[in-house]
Order: C-alpha cells, then structure tokens, then sequence
C-alpha cells in the first residue's frame, strides 16, 4: 500500500472530504472541506472519486514525504515551492514543502488513490467543532493512501484563478433574523469594509467593523442554520458560519452569503477586507 | 407558520409552539420533500434544506399536514439514572418540593426528544410535566458525559464531557453518542424516552 508521512503541518492541516451532510438533525456538523470548489478539482485532477478525502492545509507549513511514487495534485491557496492545478508526479522520498500562501488561506492537497483513513458517521473529515473524525495531522504521523479507482483525466493543467489577494466581495441576501436589526443595520453591514478577524477558523469568519444596531432587545430561541449564515452576537459584528459550524444557534442571523461565494469566504485571511454585497 | 429566508438553500419554518415543531417534524421526517437533503427541528422552528428550488419547496412546506399524535410517534427507550446530582437540592429549591419528589416526577413523565443541538448527539427531552428550571448562573467548565439535567422545559443527558450550564440531577451509563453504532445519537427527534431510578449511588 502507497503512504505519505508528514514532517511539519504548519499551523493547521487536517484531512477532508465532503462531509456529514444530512445528519445536522442529530446534531452532527457538516464539516467537510471549506472550500469545496478546489477540494473536488484535486480530487478531479488525480482521477479520484469526488468525495475521496484530501489534505486541507491552512496557511500553508506542511511538509510531507513520499514513501512511494504518488500522484499529486495541489489546489486553492496558491504556496510557495508547490506546483499548482496538476497532476504531479511525487517521487519515492522526495520531500515537499508548502510556503506561506501569495493569497488565500486554504490549500487542497489530492493524492491519486485518496488518503485512507476509517470513515466516521460516513466521512473521513475533522471536525474540530465536535471532535468527529480524524485528529488534526501531526508531524511524523504516516498516512496510507488508497488505491486508484478511475484512470488519469487526461488534464496538464486546470486554469484556475487563484483566491483573490485585496478586497473580496461577497454577496449576501436577507437572513431569517434581518428584522432583530435597525434598517441603518442593513444598510451599515452591506456597505462598511470588514476586516477579517484573527479569530477566524473552520467554524467562522469572523469580520471586525462597525456593530450593528439591534432593533429589539432579548434572546433568540436555538435554531438551525446552515453554511454562510451571518450571525450577530452581542458584540455587534457578524460571524460567517463555515464548515464546522454548529447545526444550530441562539443568536440573530441578519444575512446568509451566497452559496455560490462560500468558496471564496473560505479564502479570505485574517487581516483582508471584505464587502458584503446586498444581491 | 411563518417561512422565513435562509440563503438560497433553505427556509426556516417559524411555528407557534415546540408541539407544533414536534407535529411537523414528525411529517417532514416520515416523508421528506423532494430534494430536501436537511430537516433540523429546533425550539420553535424547523430548518428545511433543499438542493431543489425554493418556491417550490415554500408551496410543499405551507401544504403541509402535521401529525397529530407526535408525542407518541417515536419508539420508547429507557435510561436508567442515578439520581444523585450536584444540583438536586437547587432544583427541588427551584420547583418548590423534595429531592425525592424531583426524581418521582422526571421518572413519571414521558419525555419527546423534541430536537437535537449543542453537540453531536445531545437531545432535547420535553414531557407533559411542569418543569421551568432556570441554568446555572455560572456554567461548568466540566460536565462528565452520562450527566443527566434539566434546563427550562427540557431535560438532557451530555453526551461527553463538556462545558455546560443544566442544572445535574444525576447520571447514567447509558453511552449516548457513539460515532462507531449506528444510529449514533441513541436520541433523535421523535424518540419517547422513560428515565429509570437506578438508586441513589
């Protein structure tokens, strides 16, 4: 069996797939890569199943060794030293190493054959919110690899744009809880420029800014949400629920990002500024 | 019924009271939707999530009948508890009788896993009963898992050691979550449940 043995993890590498969908009912997260779009290109590019597990490796650090010749194939946050978008052949005992990204946060990393770890509640992603799935990676761990199920795409090179280094945009539209907010709340949310927190991790984006004025007072009964919603704790300033969100929540959602811009929400750094774009 | 806006995925059902939430529940998770990948039941509303086209799933969700019977609905399990948490006394304090007259009620009442939240597996039991117990001031920054207790209407058993306001009436060795079992969660929407007085410890 082919394996791959980790050196460094930087600050954060864990292993991801596409998550515990359908069973936020029993209070299981969905988890999951948080930036699917370049999770399942990898997979893609190395003619893995879609939902084959994968290395997501935050703010790139990671090192890793071959064992045996593997096929890789890297996505998302472009680093440095790391080939980018193709299928690249990894060496018996060569030696990777990811740089500090040029943008974005969070890089994929497919190896053809998929990382083979046990499946837990029907996926191989952590979670670090509730403590499903496998532990974080850390150094010295050896991490088998699976065999290949379908052949090679064929694919040199998938033209992909890299996550955006200034100012991100993402659309929004009105959430459940918009009407706990003033109308200048609205209005102060979809037109000041956040700043991305250094709190940020695969539960939530949290943004800095200006807070947001409540137009009522108490206390929101728990309930659901999904990826994307926007909550307002008492400080005032939103939270973007991503992967390992909870299922569900007892403060006041005002928005919900695009679905189609949650990709790019699982890029932005601590420190970039983002819009939130009424739509 | 109320349909509110959750980003272009999902609704929210907003409904007059938890038996409400319980009735159309029961209906959702009999029989779901066309498309629906996602029904989360929680205090006063339903989270409905959808590949499919919202409008749609609008026009199917105002249609729906609840069910009737819902607290009867669920299979029934027993847990056996040792009655012998830290908070007892408070709660019987709270409620106004004994100790013995707190544990004589949670084994007599029924209790509905109503909806699940806080961490994988952790349900929240209502019954028929009077039960309106305020938290903990000051929660815990450690709650053994089995810990059986009671916050507001709701009584629970933590699923593992967390952190965690309920005031503790007692425990049991009931694992309730077990990743490795299926199902995992021993409480899921719908179920019945009977506590058991296993002894004072």
């Amino acid at each position: 069996m082919s394996s791959l043995t980790v050196l460094e993890t930087g600050p954060l590498a864990t292993i991801q797939d596409r998550g515990r969908a359908g069973q936020a009912a029993l209070g299981v997260p969905p988890s999951g890569a948080c930036d699917r779009s370049s999770y399942a290109l990898a997979n893609r590019l190395v003619g893995n199943d879609v939902g084959a597990a994968a290395l997501e490796v935050t703010y790139g650090g990671l090192t890793i060794l071959a064992d045996n010749d593997l096929v890789i194939a890297i996505t998302g946050a472009p680093c440095a030293g790391v080939p980018l978008n193709a299928p690249t052949l990894l060496r018996s005992g060569s030696v990777l190493h990811f740089g500090a990204p040029v943008s974005g946060l969070r890089t994929y990393v497919a190896v053809r054959g998929g990382i083979d770890v046990p499946p837990v509640l029907a996926s191989r992603s952590t979670d670090l919110l509730s403590g499903l799935g496998p532990e974080p990676l850390r150094a010295g761990q050896t991490l088998q690899v699976g065999s290949p199920v379908h052949p090679m795409p064929g694919v040199d090179q998938a033209p992909v744009a890299a996550p955006a280094s200034g100012q991100v945009m993402l659309r929004v539209t009105p959430g459940p809880r918009k009407d706990w907010f003033t109308d200048a709340a609205w209005v102060s949310l979809t037109s000041q420029v956040y700043e991305v927190s250094t709190n940020s991790n695969r539960v939530g984006v949290r943004l800095d800014g200006e807070p947001l004025e409540r137009a009522r007072p108490g206390e929101l009964a728990s309930e659901g949400m999904t990826h994307g919603a926007i909550q307002i704790p008492p400080s005032g300033t939103p939270v973007i629920f991503l992967a390992d969100h909870p299922v569900t929540g007892g403060y006041p959602v005002i928005a919900y990002v695009a679905s189609a811009d949650l990709d790019a929400c699982a890029q932005v750094r601590p420190g970039q500024p983002v819009r939130l774009i009424s739509s | 019924m109320r349909i509110l806006p959750s980003g272009d995925r999902a609704l929210l059902v907003e409904l007059d009271d938890l038996d409400q939430v319980l009735g159309y529940y029961a209906t959702l998770a009999a029989d779901p939707p066309a498309d629906v990948v996602d029904v989360v039941p929680a205090a006063r509303t339903i989270l409905v999530t959808t590949t499919g086209d919202l409008a749609t799933l609008s026009r199917t969700l105002r249609e729906l009948t609840p069910a009737l019977d819902r607290r009867r609905a669920g299979d029934l399990i027993e847990i056996p508890v040792v009655y012998d948490g830290e908070d007892l006394r408070d709660v019987a304090d709270l409620l106004d009788c004994s100790p013995e007259e707190v544990i004589a009620r949670h084994i007599a009442d029924e209790w509905t896993v109503a909806f699940s939240g806080f961490a994988p597996g952790f349900g929240y039991l209502t019954s028929a009963g009077e039960w309106d117990v305020p938290r903990r001031t000051s929660p815990r920054t450690k709650v053994p898992a089995g810990a059986v207790g009671v916050a507001g209407e709701f009584s629970g058993v933590y699923p593992r050691e967390s952190p965690g306001g309920w005031q503790l009436i007692g425990r049991t060795s009931v694992q309730i979550f077990d990743a490795d079992r299926e199902p995992a969660a021993l409480f899921h929407p719908g179920r019945r449940v009977r506590f058991v007085d296993a002894g004072r410890g």
